[in-house]
């Protein structure tokens, strides 16, 4: 039944515009090369895992992707074009350590919208639907910074979604929290697909990866090792990098 | 010969009695200074944010050139200022040398380029920490500007002070183009110069006392909202 469902979406997927793509694109910092040309659409309304061992580039593929970092080669598309504002506003990120503005966690969500150019008496209402749904209700007037990484992990996912983007990337958003505010981000994120969300995520939980992921894109050392459905990249990976990384041994050598 | 005891009570009497001639000194070296740190300001903190927050070409000249003018000797700056506006200079005929104007203009100079220097250093550092979120917002330069001095509001009310201590302690530039005309251009450092070689010492200790308390409750004024400012968390 699952699968069935899975091969129609993989159908229309052929058919539909990717919503973004890279092409070629390559990355190098220092005269070093950290990423190496890499191709990839993102299809409308996917779970995008970026899986792969630390240092392998998922950080630095989200930044290219989302436009954050200029590719030393290749370009990265938008709907087909080059990406403009609009492109940037479509889209929103949870980092991998949440960046928290000097102001009151009530601050910080309202700041988002404003930028976003909402009114200020929509923004009210928003603001307290983004609060209930991270559940952070009881410290709308505390200053961000003080709350725990993990409440200000949450506070970064709902300041991601109440501008409700078309593509939302997150890095590791779920990596220092306890699991019934994993459970939370999760079925967050899980709700905003459905309403029509496109989601790239970084994970190392399998199990996440299990709950969360439509299809896993696994790098290795700046290239992608391979690209699949997640059931395929997870369980019969043919790369050798996927095969150690589900073994959870080192892998050391080149891809290919 | 004097003691130091008896110019000491008689600078604490005249402080007490608080004349006229006093207040008329003290008024005006606040007005003059808070004038000119307020203009310095309005100039320094945006140019300060945008060289701190921004590449562009010639941003490393900017930042020298910022720093070297942080040192600006105030002598050469009063003299500067003196050429500019007396009878024969380029503004000689708005008639402003010897005017309070003209200090606030020489003590505009000297200021601004402190304020906009640390302004830099310190939207800089904030900057790095708040970029990648800035741009995932897709944040226009204004917003990111004035997003970036408030939320570095506290760190920059050190830097206005700064430039409160610059100016209000500084005798070299104001002395030039003021002239320190009694009932006119007095002011407390100006005074204490001119009293001082005059043996009038009790007046010149009386507004160097009252110079340092106006330093230190200034500070402590500063110090108490930056650490209510750190235990909030927004600092
Ligand atoms: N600005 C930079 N300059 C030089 N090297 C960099 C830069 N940014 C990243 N790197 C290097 O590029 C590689 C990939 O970094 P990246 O942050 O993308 O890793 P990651 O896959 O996200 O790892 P992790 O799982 O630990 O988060 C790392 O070796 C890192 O040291
Ligand atoms: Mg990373």
């Amino acid at each position: 039944m699952r699968d069935t469902v899975m091969d129609i979406r993989a159908e229309s997927a052929v058919a539909a515009q990717p919503l973004l793509e890279a092409r070629g694109v390559g990355f190098s910092a220092g005269g070093q090369p950290l990423i190496h040309g890499i191709d990839l659409g993102i299809e409308p309304g996917r779970r995008t895992l970026v899986m792969g061992a630390n240092g392998s580039g998922k950080s630095l593929l989200l930044r290219l992707l989302h436009g954050l970092l200029t590719p030393s080669s290749g370009q990265v598309l938008w709907r087909g074009h080059a990406p403009d504002r609009g492109a940037r506003r479509a889209q929103a990120m949870v980092f991998q350590r949440p960046v928290m503005l000097r102001r009151s966690v009530l601050a910080n969500l309202n700041f988002a919208l404003k930028v976003h150019g909402m009114a200020g008496r929509a923004r009210a209402a928003r603001v307290q639907e983004a609060l209930d749904m991270a559940r952070l209700s009881d410290l709308a007037s505390h200053p961000a910074r003080v709350l725990s990484g993990g409440e200000q992990q949450r506070l970064a996912v709902a300041r991601a979604l109440m501008c409700e983007p078309d593509l939302l990337f997150l890095d590791e958003p779920t990596s220092s929290l306890d699991p019934a505010s994993t459970q939370m981000i999760e079925d967050l994120v899980n709700a905003a697909h459905a309403r029509g969300v496109t989601i790239v995520m970084v994970t190392h939980d399998l199990g996440q990866a299990r709950r969360m992921g439509d299809e896993v894109i696994f790098l290795h050392a700046g290239r992608v090792a391979e690209r699949g459905p997640l059931h395929q990249v997870l369980g019969a990976p043919r790369s050798e990098a996927a095969r150690a990384w589900t073994q959870g041994r080192l892998y050391t050598g080149t891809p290919h | 010969m004097f003691s130091f005891g008896d110019i000491m009570a008689e600078a604490l009497g005249l402080i007490l009695t608080w004349d006229r001639d006093l207040s008329e000194i003290v008024l005006l070296s606040l007005r003059v200074t808070l004038t000119a740190v307020a203009i310095s300001c309005l100039i320094g903190l945006p140019l300060g944010a945008v060289v701190g927050a921004f590449r562009f070409r010639g941003r490393g000249t900017v930042t020298v050139l910022l720093n070297a003018l942080m040192g600006l000797p105030p002598v050469v700056v009063g003299l500067f200022v003196y050429l500019m506006l007396s009878n024969a200079g380029p503004l000689g005929i708005l008639g402003l040398l010897y005017t309070p104007t003209a200090m606030i203009i020489a003590q505009t100079i000297l200021v601004t380029p402190i304020v906009a220097a640390l302004t830099k250093q310190v939207v800089e550092d904030l900057h790095g920490e708040y970029a990648e979120q800035f741009a995932s917002f897709g944040l226009t330069a204004r917003a990111r500007v004035a997003a970036l001095l408030w939320d570095a509001r506290y760190s920059l009310l050190t830097v206005a002070l700064a430039g409160f201590g610059r100016a209000v302690a500084e005798v070299g530039a104001v002395l030039i183009v003021g002239g320190n005309i009694n009932h006119v251009t007095r002011v407390m450092t100006t005074t204490i110069a001119l009293e001082t070689s005059k043996g009038n010492l009790e007046l010149a200790l009386a507004l160097g006392v009252l110079l340092l308390g106006l330093a230190v409750i200034v500070n402590a004024a500063v110090m108490a909202l930056r650490a209510s400012a750190v235990r909030a968390a927004y600092a």
